[in-house]
């Protein structure tokens, strides 16, 4: 079919479409933008789903969320329950709570929209988490994507607080406790903490204005910064073109994929309709945050085994395991067990994690383009520091609900706290350790596949009695995919006596700098050649014997009998 | 720009030609010592709604039927909206709520999915190549850029006259303090109210929920209760007169958050108290704050063994036989203790405020 210069019939529906398109054309001259767009190529892969998880659940979230504010009311003023719910009748609480109630059990399709709302926001913060770590372990971030990789950890970052902000305006006893935590993560900034705190609140907590500022923020401020994001997020994408794998035919100069109308129009707006669906069947069938059970927000009462959404849990778990420091100076304090594990930690990561594009780039030397996606093992000592990420991660996730370890698995709390306390600097060391060595590994494994084909399982015993396994090539599309990467030159150290006594400094940033090379590449297993491929082949050659049904296994059988031809063959024989 | 490939594939190159890429933007293909050339994009095959009608018309069948299933569960969702009552129960769940979720949730995924079904089934998917072209814009783009821009720069004498590049840039500086200083009345400045709670001498300890004063003898040895400050409730004093609340609203919350005690009684003999704070109880009941010195959540998982008290919150743990001292957790201070005694009547009564702030550390707190 050919589809590039069909063009409706001049008597056919579709043409009338061409009256209101040169109207539009007339006045806003859209049709030169129009036909390349109309037809992008977009490369199609599961892992290019993931930032679509976390685009559509946005959507979703502005949809339930305007109609939630059109029933929500943002203020602390105190008033007497008089609603369905039994239970709390006659108890006083906040208008922001007594109408979080209404919304649960006197608006029709209320509850539903509530829980869509905050499923949505758990799986927002999921989709971009997730979607991050494919950018990373990809290498996605690389020249010309840092901008890309920047406007995304802040949409992250905004995306923490604006999920935080949220589940705190219900006003019940769990996001009150969370709230009076952020307090005190207010008050333990030095210098300014407390007329910061008073700023925030309007006085002292929790006072009467905090609903409602907290509101403007959520419902304003944060989405209309992350829409702001979003989209130039989007447009550096389209511009930049999307990534794509290796593969055949799949290179550094071209985007291989389907037209975004009609495929990707219709997969890609059906995935919304997707996520929608399944945000909806959560929001019925999976209760989330039941604020009718905690009660409305009184300072002197809390809940045990009190737990923060999803997001929030690593920074739960480093207050938790942080160490009692506080130091007095001069008549004044400082709260290090508040504001390092409550504000600094956060910080220190997304620093970290900003600066990582520009960190890989200076130690590799490497300052081009790249539009070929890496396979993670092929970047040992870059997945090791993104396991390494993911398990400290993960580690203070854990110690974010140490209690919860502790009741159910019938550990003790001290014990798991103090474990964390050191497993949270050990444990990335070894998953680092562990991670580049197994992709190292896995590496070699790509270089016998490719050498020597895969293993059949298939065991022989030749007539001297010796048994050995078939090993049966692999296509050539396999093989072209395991060997696209490039082999990295290592980065040379400038000779000492070419620099003179002034330019001492650099050369000693240069050495480190070829010091750190060394590591980053150290150990890789390199592709094969061209000779150490036809060396394995003539090995194979010479080995390979002929399994029971004919069907010739090893290298020189060619194109002939089935299967992948590989391509080899006929230089070599 | 277009040209087709054989099989139908179609190839967009962009207004650059890919061999025009100045070297340096894009790597040049390494065929050199590549073990592996590159096989070039697999034929297209067609899919069996491609070659087989009947299945084409199943496909085509199957979209249709979802579409339609989607529609039928909309109207169901609009139909349910008014017949269901709202407080009809179905297996223990609003029988409204989950039937407006499945209706829409059915919907939307039945719309997805149809959506998807028909790209991947029935529409071309033959993959086309579009060929990348460099990021940045080229050296001659860039240069005549740059030219207009020092063009403009020279035109406005930005560089060169140097007073009203500086009153400028001063002008533009001072704009930002408006926005700043509008900010001062967000509240009032903290003086010491971080520092205060309500407590006094003489106010009565009382029963957090009902506010009726206690007796030494309502506490046993090994209990804990949750008070606050009688000021909080209405009192009835013994000549009949009644009280109202000193606290309302909002300055009820923000007292609430600071003045919460927890009374405790253990056997005299297990107190270890600081020379200071040797008449701070009353027969081996002593009164601390409730509010967690760590980051403010109230305290309230009691040890009677230990005469330890835990947050729930971060598991801080207090040890209460010996002044309120950190053994555990992320707290730096001990817990402050509030000094009772008895009235006249026999109620336990605060016997001066805190002599410390309660609650979580600030930077002027010392």
């Amino acid at each position: 079919m050919s589809t590039a210069t069909r063009r409706p019939a001049p008597d056919s529906p579709m043409a009338k479409l061409g009256g209101p398109a040169k109207w539009f054309d007339d006045r806003i001259g859209l049709a030169g933008l129009a036909k390349k767009q109309i037809r992008k190529v977009f490369p199609d892969h599961w892992s290019f789903m993931l930032g679509e998880i976390a685009l559509w659940s946005f959507v979703i979230l502005l949809i339930t969320g305007v109609f939630l504010s059109l029933w929500f009311k943002p203020s602390m003023s105190e008033i007497d329950y008089n609603g369905t719910y039994a239970q709390l009748r006659g108890i006083k609480m906040s208008e922001a709570y007594a109408s979080t109630l209404d919304i649960s059990f006197d608006v029709r399709g209320g509850l539903l929209l509530r829980q869509m709302h905050h499923w949505a926001a758990n799986i927002f913060l999921a989709g971009m988490t997730i979607h991050m770590l494919r950018i990373f372990f990809t290498g996605a971030f690389r020249k010309p994507r840092e901008i890309n990789w920047l406007i995304g950890l802040g949409m992250l970052m905004l995306g923490i607080i604006e999920g935080f902000a949220g589940y705190s305006l219900p006003d019940d006893l769990l996001s009150g406790t969370g709230l009076r935590i952020a307090d005190g993560l207010i008050r333990s900034i030095p210098v300014v903490g407390t007329y910061l705190e008073f700023f925030i609140f309007g006085g002292q907590f929790p006072g009467d204005d905090f609903i409602p500022r907290l509101y403007i923020v959520h419902v304003l401020l944060i989405p209309g910064l992350l829409l702001a994001l979003i989209s130039a997020h989007m447009l550096i994408l389209v511009y930049q073109k999307h990534t794509h794998w290796a593969g055949p035919g799949r290179t550094n100069r071209n985007v291989v994929g389907y037209p975004m109308l009609p495929i990707y129009a219709a997969k890609s707006g059906g995935f919304f309709f997707i996520v929608f669906g399944i945000t909806a069947l959560m929001g019925a069938l999976m209760q989330i945050n039941p604020i009718w059970m905690y009660g409305p927000y009184d300072p002197s009462q809390v809940t045990a085994g009190s737990q923060p959404d999803w997001y929030m849990g690593w920074l739960e778990g480093a207050l938790r395991i942080m160490p009692n420091w506080e130091t007095h100076v001069a008549g004044f304090t400082i709260s290090w067990n508040v504001f390092i594990p409550g504000l600094a930690v956060m910080g220190f990561l997304f620093t970290l994690l900003a600066l990582y594009p520009f960190v890989e780039r200076w130690i590799t030397g490497d300052q081009r383009e790249h539009h070929v996606l890496d396979r993670p093992r092929n970047q040992p000592t870059r997945l090791g520091f993104g396991v390494a990420g993911i398990t400290g991660y993960g580690l203070l996730w854990a110690a974010g609900g140490n209690d919860i370890l502790a009741t159910h698995l019938h550990l003790s709390l001290e014990a798991i706290t103090w474990f964390m306390r050191f497993a949270i600097f050990i444990g990335p060391v070894v998953a680092f350790i562990i991670a580049r060595r197994w992709a190292i590994a896995l590496q070699r494994h790509d270089r016998e596949s490719v050498m020597h084909g895969y293993e059949t399982g298939v065991i022989v015993r030749s007539p001297e009695g010796a048994y050995s396994e078939i090993h049966s090539p692999i296509s050539s599309e396999r093989a072209y995919i395991l060997t696209a990467h490039e082999r990295r030159p290592k980065h040379s150290l400038v000779s000492r006596e070419d620099v003179s006594g002034v330019r001492a400094r650099k050369q000693g940033k240069e050495r480190l700098r070829s010091r750190l090379s060394d590591f980053w590449f150290g150990d890789e297993i390199p592709k094969p050649t061209v000779s150490e491929l036809e060396a394995a082949h003539e090995h194979t050659h010479e080995e390979s014997p002929v399994v029971g049904d004919g069907h010739h296994v090893g290298i020189e059988t060619g194109g002939q009998t089935g299967g992948d031809p590989f391509e080899l063959d006929e230089s070599t024989t | 720009m277009s040209s087709d490939f054989a099989d139908g594939r179609v190839a967009r190159a962009g207004k650059d030609n890919p061999d025009d890429i100045p070297p340096g933007q894009l790597p040049a293909p390494i065929l050199a010592n590549e073990p592996i050339p590159d096989p070039g994009l697999p034929a297209h095959e067609p899919r069996p709604t491609d070659v087989d009608s009947k299945l084409e018309k199943r496909a085509e069948r199957q979209v249709a039927a979802m579409f339609g299933a989607a529609t039928v569960l909309t109207l169901g969702f609009c139909v349910a909206y008014f017949a269901i009552d709202p407080h009809a129960l179905i297996f223990g769940y609003g029988a409204l709520h989950v039937t407006l979720g499945l209706t829409l949730g059915l919907a939307f995924l039945l719309i997805g999915l149809g959506a998807i079904q028909w790209a991947k089934k029935l529409m071309a998917d033959n993959e086309i190549v579009e060929y990348r072209h460099s990021t940045s814009s080229s050296k001659e783009d860039q240069e005549e850029a740059l030219t207009a821009f020092f063009v403009g720069a020279d035109e406005s004498g930005f560089g060169r006259r140097k007073m009203i590049r500086n009153s400028m840039i001063a002008a533009m500086g001072v704009l930002g303090l408006p926005a700043i200083v509008v900010l001062r009345d967000l509240g009032p400045l903290p003086g010491d109210l971080p520092e205060v709670t309500v407590w006094r001498k003489g106010i009565r300890v009382v029963n957090d929920v009902a506010g009726t004063p206690i007796k030494p003898a309502d506490v046993e040895i090994g209990q804990l209760v949750n008070a606050e400050p009688a000021v909080f409730f209405e009192q009835r004093l013994p000549s009949g007169k009644v009280i109202p609340p000193k606290f309302e609203g909002a300055a009820l919350e923000d007292a609430k958050a600071k003045a919460p005690v927890i009374l405790v009684r253990m056997p005299p003999a297990d107190i270890h108290p600081l020379p200071s704070r040797r008449n701070w109880g009353v027969n081996g009941i002593l009164c601390y704050s409730k509010i967690c010195t760590h980051v403010g959540c109230p305290i309230s998982l009691w040890e009677q063994q230990t005469h330890q008290l835990q947050c729930p919150c971060h598991q801080s743990t207090f040890d209460l036989a010996h002044n309120g001292r950190v053994v555990f957790g992320p707290a730096a201070r001990s817990l402050p203790q509030l000094p009772i005694g008895v009235d006249s009547e026999g109620y336990l009564i605060a016997m001066s405020g805190f002599h410390e702030p309660v609650g979580p550390s600030f930077w002027e707190r010392g």
